[in-house]
């Protein structure tokens, strides 16, 4: 199936905030999966933007789980429509918290069933709904309401749960991230995922203005920024081994967090250089992990770092 | 309100939302400085940017919330962010 860039079949009206990179996901996702597709949403930011009733953004068949169990009703669908003989595809599209947290239950069984599902986790990296929460997406160090840095805490003080590897161990065929920074890699994701017999799983980087706190025309710019500081990184995983990566000539962290209100507290009143030198250790640790840097030849007269 | 099977709504009925009159900041296009990329149109979370027959790429501004997102993007920086007029 080839990309439609024209045809939109997540429309306007939906109540996002300007520039929520989840909305960007919803809409790439739908131009990725085409017309023939059910989709499957847990409560969250995504299904109250998209859903206020009586409206509704999506124009396939939609419909909302509870928060924990979208992995269950899609299991549901996808079996009806085996034994009915029909072909449409089944999409879960579900936030951080619904996927790490809430909803592992659900999806580990789903998983371990084998249904043919496609599990798309757009990740806000916290519970925004709800009011900013911190989930077991929520990076080291990040400010949220449950987590808030003050004089006794510096932030959130568990590092991102490796939730792809976890449904690569569940013998997924087809593990991915991406980026909404980089929509086109996306939607190759998302079409391949689908594309792919048995349970497959996209998460995907989706930069929330509100959440995290910065102004909704860089939601891109600061997308582009996870990647290129290795904070987060793009690749693809057939039968659990890790086929492709997206490399970069590498930013340190700074770049990243400092222009985001939910790491500010890194950089006033005082730099916090040892949070900073372990959050630069994430990064350092996932680039030898993944393989990601790119090694540029070195200039005459520029110093070997 | 009666409800039998959960609550349904028609496809796409969002649209009754006229979300442009969010807008502060609206995007202004330059059609002779834009290339034509699509960028824009890729990435509004909207999808409220259209080519015309003509090759223009227009915003609708029924919809527009004035992110920014796409005069951030412009490869060609065809698009400038102007004080919405009330
Ligand atoms: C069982 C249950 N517990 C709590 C809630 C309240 N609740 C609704 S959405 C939400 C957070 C959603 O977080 P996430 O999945 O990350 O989506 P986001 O809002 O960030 O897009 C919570 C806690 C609920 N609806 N159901
Ligand atoms: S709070 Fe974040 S995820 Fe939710 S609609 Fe706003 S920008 Fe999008
Ligand atoms: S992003 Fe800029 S150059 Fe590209 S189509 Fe839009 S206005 Fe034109
Ligand atoms: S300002 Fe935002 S909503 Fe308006 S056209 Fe540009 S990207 Fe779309
Ligand atoms: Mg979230």
């Amino acid at each position: 199936m080839a990309i439609d860039k024209g045809c939109e079949l997540f429309d306007c009206g939906h109540r996002a905030c300007g520039g929520c990179g989840a909305s960007l996901a919803a809409r790439l996702l739908l131009k990725a999966a085409g017309p023939e597709t059910i989709v499957v949403s847990s409560t969250g930011c995504m299904e109250v933007f998209s859903t206020p009733y009586p409206e509704t953004a999506w124009k396939v068949p939609w419909i909302h789980s509870l928060f924990e169990n979208a992995a269950a009703v899609a299991s549901g669908i996808e079996a009806a429509l085996k034994i009915q003989g029909r072909k449409e595809k089944v999409v879960v599209i579900a936030g951080d918290g619904a996927t790490f947290d809430i909803g592992m239950l659900c999806i580990s069984g789903a998983f371990e069933r084998g249904h043919d599902i496609t599990y798309i986790c757009y990740d806000n990296e916290a519970y925004m709904n709800t009011g900013i929460q911190r989930s077991g997406a929520t990076p080291y160090d990040a400010s949220t309401t449950t987590s808030p840095a003050g004089k006794v805490s510096t932030g959130n003080r568990r590092p991102k749960k490796d939730m792809p590897r976890i449904l690569a161990a569940h013998g997924a065929p087809y593990v991915a991230t991406a980026s909404v920074a980089y929509p086109a890699d996306f939607m190759q994701k998302v079409e391949k995922a689908i594309n792919t017999p048995g349970p497959s799983y996209v998460q995907v980087h989706a930069p929330c203005c509100t959440g995290w706190g910065f102004d909704g025309s860089k939601t891109i710019a600061i997308g582009k920024l996870a990647i290129e500081t290795g904070l987060w990184v793009n690749y693809e995983m057939v039968d659990g081994e890790v086929t492709k990566v997206k490399r970069v000539v590498r930013k340190p962290v700074e770049e990243y967090l400092q222009e985001q209100k939910r790491f500010r507290h890194l950089f006033k009143p005082v730099t916090l250089t040892a949070e900073i030198a372990k959050i630069q250790a994430i990064a350092d640790a996932n680039a030898a992990r993944y393989g990601i840097d790119i090694k540029l030849p070195p200039r005459s007269g520029a110093e070997a770092a | 309100m009666a409800l039998n099977v959960g609550c349904t709504a028609p496809p796409g009925r969002a649209r009754e939302n006229r979300t442009g009159s969010w807008r502060v900041f609206l995007p202004r296009f330059d059609h002779e400085a834009c290339s034509k990329c699509g960028m824009c149109q890729l990435i509004c979370p909207e999808g409220c940017i259209s080519e015309t027959a003509d090759r223009e790429f227009v915003p609708d501004y029924d919809y527009c919330k004035g992110c920014g997102l796409c005069a951030e993007e412009c490869p060609k920086h065809a698009i400038t962010m102007v004080q919405e007029e009330k």
